[in-house]
Order: C-alpha cells, then sequence, then structure tokens
C-alpha cells in the first residue's frame, strides 16, 4: 500500500466523500456568515444590502440575549451535573449482580431511545400537567397544592426532561468502565484497609475520570443545541425564563423571518460553543491523555 | 506476631467444594509455600487467609483470635497479588503510602516508612513515577513495598513471580527469602513453581484439589513423600515409577526411584534401554531411556560430560537404598 502509485489511488478514491464532508460543513457556514451581514428579511422583499455588524448589534443588545446565555449555561451545566453524578450512581447499581441484570439494563437505556419531543410530551401531559400530571396526582395525595412545574420553574423542568434522557447514555458508558476495573485492584486496597467510601473515591473515581470526561464531551456538545424539549414544553417562556441561545435563534429568525439576524444569532451560538469547549479542554482534556 | 491456623476450613462456591474441610497450621515467623497443580485451590486459600472470600465452614485463628468473620483489614495481613494490583494514578511514593494515609498514619511517620521500604527494595529512584512507568520487576517490588510499611502480622503471595522472565524470577526469589530473614515475619506463598517452593520454604503445603497431600519441610517432602501424588509432584525432573513385577520384588506396587539415583551404564545393569533424547545442562545430563519389557521411560541424571547419543543401547541401576515403595492406594509404605 506504500507504493507511490497506490497512495495516490487511495487519495483519488477518498476524494469524493472528504469533498462532500467538506462542503457539507463549509457551504452552510459559509452561508450563514454572508447572511449575517445582510439586511435579508423573508418579509421585506427589497434588495439585501450589506449593513455590516448591525444584526450582532441587533442580537446581542437584545434584552433576551443575556437571559439566553444564562440559561443555555445554567441548562448545560444542570444537565452535566445531574448526568454524570447520577450516572456514577446508576453505574455502580447496575455494577452488582442482580436478578434479572439484562432486562433492568435494557429499560435504563430505553430513555435514551424516545425522541427528544416525544418524550418532553410525555412529561409535560403525563408528569408535569398541574391538573392531570402524575405530580399533581401525588401533591393532592399529599395534600399540597399542586406545582405548575412548566410555569412555575420552567428552567428546572426542562432540565429535568433532558437529564432524564441524558442520563441513560452517561449511566451506560460509566457502567462499562466499572466493569473494566481490575477486581484486584479494590480487594488490594480493601486488604490496605480502606473502607468502601475510601475504596470508591480513591480508587473507582480516578478510573472513571476518562469515561466522566468523555461523557461530559459529548453532552455538551448536544445540551448546547437544546431545542425540541424547550419547543414542546415551553415554547421559552415564561417571558424569556426557558429561552436558550437555540431557541432564541429560532424565535428570532423564523418567526420573525429575519435570515439576517438568525444567522447572526448562529454564528454567535458556533463562538459561544467554541468557547465552551476550549474551556471544557483545558479543563478536563488532559485526563484523555494517555 | 503471626501465627495462623485454619480449622476444619471448608470453602463451596454454590454446590462445588473446592476445599474440603482442612486443618492447617502455620506457626509466627515460618515461611510456607502453598504448591500444587493449576486448579487446586491454592489462591482460594489464600483468598479466605486474607478475608477476601468467607469461608463456608469452619475457623481461620490470627495469633490465637477469631478472625473467621474479621474484614480484610482487620487481620493485619498484607497481600501481594500476581497482577501487583498497584494502583495506576498513583505514583510509587502515593501507592506505597496508601496503607498508611487509611490507617491515618502521620506525614512524617508516612515519610520515614516510605523512605526506608523504598531503600530496602531500591525503589529510591522511581519514587514519583507511576507504576505504567515501571518494569515488571520494579513494580512487583513496589507491590511487596506497599505490603511491608503496613507492618503486618503476616505476608501473603500469590504467585508473585509468574510474570516476570527467569532471570528475574531467581533474583526476586532471592530478594523475598532475603526480606524474610530481615523481618522474620510470616509469610504465605502460593505457587505451582516446585523450583520456588523447594528453594525458598521454611515448609511446604502440597495441595491436590483442596486436600492437603502433605505438610512438611522441603526435604522431607523430597526424602519421605507420603504418596504419589507428591513423589511424583516434588523432584525435577520427576520421580520415576514402575510397576509389576519389579515393584512386587520390593513387596510394593508401585516404586518410585529419583532420576539422581538411577545409574546409568553401557554394559550392565539391572534395566536395559535405549537412550531417547538426551538434555544437556553443562553440569548434568537428563537422558531420557525407554526402557525394555514395558516399563516405559526413564529420566536418569548423568554427570554432563557423560558421553551418550541416541539409540545408545544402556542399562539403567536403581540405588536400593533410594527406592520409595507405595501400595495400591498409592500410600507410602
Ligand atoms: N469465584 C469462583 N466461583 C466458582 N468457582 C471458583 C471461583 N474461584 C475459583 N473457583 C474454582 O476453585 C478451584 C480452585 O481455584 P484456585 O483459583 O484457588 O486455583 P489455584 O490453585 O490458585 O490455580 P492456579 O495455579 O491456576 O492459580 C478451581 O477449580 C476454580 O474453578
Ligand atoms: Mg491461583
Amino acid at each position: 500500500m506504500a507504493t507511490q502509485h497506490s497512495r495516490a489511488a487511495a487519495r483519488l478514491m477518498i476524494s469524493p466523500a472528504v469533498i462532500l464532508l467538506f462542503l457539507w460543513m463549509a457551504v452552510p457556514l459559509g452561508m450563514t456568515i454572508y447572511f449575517s451581514f445582510l439586511n435579508y428579511n423573508l418579509l421585506i422583499p427589497s434588495a439585501h444590502n450589506f449593513i455590516g455588524l448591525q444584526n450582532y448589534d441587533f442580537f446581542v443588545t437584545d434584552p433576551a440575549f443575556v437571559t439566553a446565555l444564562v440559561n443555555t449555561l445554567v441548562l448545560v451545566l444542570g444537565v452535566l451535573v445531574i448526568t454524570t453524578v447520577g450516572g456514577v450512581l446508576m453505574a455502580l447499581l447496575l455494577d452488582r449482580p442482580m436478578w434479572g441484570q439484562g432486562i433492568v439494563r435494557i429499560l435504563v437505556i430505553a430513555p435514551f431511545f424516545v425522541m427528544p419531543t416525544v418524550s418532553a410530551l410525555v412529561w409535560k401531559n403525563m408528569f408535569m400537567n398541574p391538573v392531570n400530571g402524575i405530580f399533581a396526582w401525588v401533591f393532592h395525595l399529599l395534600g399540597i397544592q399542586p406545582f405548575d412545574f412548566l410555569a412555575q420553574a420552567p428552567l428546572f423542568s426542562i432540565i429535568m426532561i433532558v437529564s432524564w434522557e441524558w442520563l441513560p447514555f452517561a449511566a451506560l458508558i460509566l457502567l462499562t468502565a466499572l466493569q473494566s476495573l481490575d477486581s484486584e485492584q479494590i480487594e488490594a486496597a480493601e486488604m490496605d484497609g480502606a473502607s468502601a467510601f475510601s475504596r470508591f473515591i480513591y480508587i473507582t473515581v480516578p478510573h472513571l475520570t476518562r469515561s466522566i470526561t468523555v461523557v461530559i464531551l459529548i453532552q455538551t456538545i448536544f445540551l448546547l443545541s437544546i431545542f425540541a424539549e424547550i419547543y414542546v414544553t415551553t415554547n421559552g417562556g415564561p417571558g424569556n425564563a426557558s429561552t436558550n441561545i437555540p431557541f432564541m435563534i429560532y424565535s428570532q429568525s423564523l418567526l420573525q423571518f429575519d435570515v439576517g439576524g438568525g444567522s447572526a444569532g448562529g454564528i454567535i451560538a458556533v463562538i459561544l460553543a467554541n468557547i465552551v469547549a476550549i474551556f471544557l479542554m483545558r479543563m478536563i482534556g488532559k485526563n484523555l491523555e494517555a | 506476631m503471626g501465627k495462623i491456623s485454619l480449622k476444619q476450613v471448608v470453602k463451596k462456591f454454590g454446590e462445588v467444594e473446592v476445599i474440603p474441610p482442612l486443618d492447617l497450621e502455620i506457626e509466627d515467623g515460618e515461611f510456607v509455600v502453598f504448591v500444587g497443580p493449576s486448579g487446586c485451590g491454592k489462591s482460594t486459600l489464600l483468598r479466605l487467609i486474607a478475608g477476601l472470600e468467607d469461608v463456608s465452614d469452619g475457623r481461620i485463628e490470627i495469633d490465637g483470635k477469631d478472625a473467621t468473620d474479621l474484614a480484610p483489614a482487620e487481620r493485619r495481613l498484607a497481600m501481594v497479588f500476581q497482577s501487583y494490583a498497584l494502583y495506576p494514578h498513583m505514583t510509587v511514593r502515593k501507592n506505597i503510602a496508601f496503607p498508611l494515609k487509611m490507617a491515618g498514619v502521620d506525614h512524617a511517620e508516612q515519610e520515614r516508612r516510605i523512605a526506608s521500604a523504598a531503600k530496602a527494595l531500591n525503589l529510591t529512584d522511581y519514587l514519583d513515577r507511576r507504576p505504567g512507568q515501571l518494569s515488571g520487576g520494579q513494580r512487583q517490588r513496589v507491590a511487596i513495598g506497599r505490603a511491608i510499611v503496613r507492618e503486618p502480622a503476616a505476608f501473603l503471595f500469590d504467585e508473585p513471580l509468574s510474570n516476570l522472565d527467569a532471570a528475574l524470577r531467581v533474583g526476586m526469589r532471592l530478594e523475598i527469602t532475603e526480606l524474610h530473614h530481615r523481618l522474620a515475619t510470616t509469610m504465605i506463598y502460593v505457587t505451582h513453581d516446585q523450583v520456588e517452593a523447594m528453594t525458598m520454604a521454611d515448609k511446604i503445603v502440597v495441595l491436590r484439589a483442596g486436600v492437603v497431600e502433605q505438610v512438611g519441610s522441603p526435604l522431607e517432602l523430597y526424602r519421605t513423600p507420603q504418596n504419589l501424588f507428591v513423589a511424583g509432584f516434588i523432584g525435577s525432573p520427576k520421580m520415576n515409577f514402575v510397576t509389576g513385577k519389579d515393584a512386587a520384588a520390593h513387596d510394593a506396587h508401585t516404586i518410585g526411584v529419583r532420576p539422581e539415583h538411577v545409574k546409568l551404564s553401557k554394559d550392565t545393569g539391572h534395566w536395559a534401554g535405549t537412550v531417547g533424547v538426551s538434555e544437556h545442562l553443562g553440569s548434568d545430563t537428563f537422558v531420557h531411556v525407554e526402557t525394555e519389557g514395558g516399563l516405559g521411560l526413564m529420566t536418569v541424571r548423568v554427570d554432563g560430560e557423560m558421553d551418550v547419543h541416541h539409540g545408545d543401547r544402556v542399562f539403567l541401576t536403581p540405588e536400593e537404598d533410594k527406592i520409595h515403595r507405595f501400595d495400591e492406594k498409592g500410600q507410602r509404605l
């Protein structure tokens, strides 16, 4: 495979895929950047003239922007904390030998297969509905005034829904990591006088750090762009209490037919994602090194 | 202090009885080796003593106190695992310090003990490395270091040398024996290598299928094996066994004679045969002789200079006073 000829052939063969992937990424990005500098609104069929950074200015100075930014970060961080901590605990439980282990594991992974829109609807109508929801029923049983989750704690409710979707993913990755832990190491620690808690802190957690890092990185990518759950449940409200950046872009561009403004928002989201990525890699990236 | 006694200890995994009722006394300061073929329950027995497995029945006493239900840490034993079981994310220093940290030993004392263990085991230059950056022999020493800083009542070793190459194994064998002389702490050592057993042990426990076949000093086992199994297991190359009329002539069902107790001659002797493979070790040569009269293959140890070749016709004579006699059940007569 190492001759000049075969290498040239190999390049030729993979070029369609590479070119396609490149176009797939570069064209939308290029067009988005281009549109973000235009005065381009579908409701105003005039010439799309160049207006410089006005779209960005408009998006960033929108009073909703800071709220959306904070909401985005709170949403990402909240879900990450819940899923990693919950995922570790769940993995520890699933790692215990028990009856019906196979079935339980399938049940645990199930939420991950439910589409975001569907799971959000299930949560909205079946659990959190203040009149007919299961939570409302439980509150009734306890003689407490039902709590309207989506109206009174919208962001918290969305964090719960998204965490429910992502918990199985974290639990499963961490479970496989847990199973690869050498049992002799745990036994050695046991002989060294470490309590169950110390064994967890000094042996299990360090062993899991790499997988936890992977879970955090992968989830962050997806959590930054949470949209369906918000759209289906709170529609960003009340007010903009549960609006994140993707939802704001949607309401800016699609609801107001403002292609230029939406594109500017998209680019801001890309920049935000990059900042978060750099930040994450600085913080935990070293865990991935062998 | 490290006197360990097992009283009618039984271990079952589900329905399978891996260790049938077993009694064993291990004296303070002794170097005891458990030896036996693969799967005979050596590791299981060691783990029972360590407390990593629960006994199904019976009692384990350490220094006269019942330890059957004590947690591993409370038994004050230290174990060196076959896979070393070092903590990969900690430096050598932290690995060795771990048991001290768990015991709440103060920092200065930790440093002192780590330094002395590192010095004893030639690890001083490696204290800040991770286990992944060490060779097999060094890892082994770290594992031993982690065990000795606790100043345990006894050390348990589970085939600690089986991952090392032959030269290193000989070196570590000496180091561990030396360590035993220096610390004078009880050591229990599991191996399936009978050379390790013979060279290191004060007392050898030969196991087969969870049953203690014989307990004794290496030379006792060599000189007076109590049954065919021990006779065949201890000694290298293996003892030659003969049944039939030669055995009957000695009033036995089977007689055994070690390769070093058979004389080989080119002109006259008790059994005739043809030379097969000769293994030249330099000092000695092990000659495999295909005997006539249905006695099968016999191994003879001769001087390294002796001139024998494949296909030569030779004669073998056992030394009369070195013949071991066994009955039909394989017990020594
Ligand atoms: N956890 C377990 N569950 C069921 N059976 C087991 C378990 N651990 C060991 N055994 C069985 O117990 C017997 C003794 O095993 P053990 O590990 O003590 O052997 P060993 O003498 O150490 O062998 P080796 O020299 O190969 O290490 C084996 O037949 C093994 O299959
Ligand atoms: Mg074993």
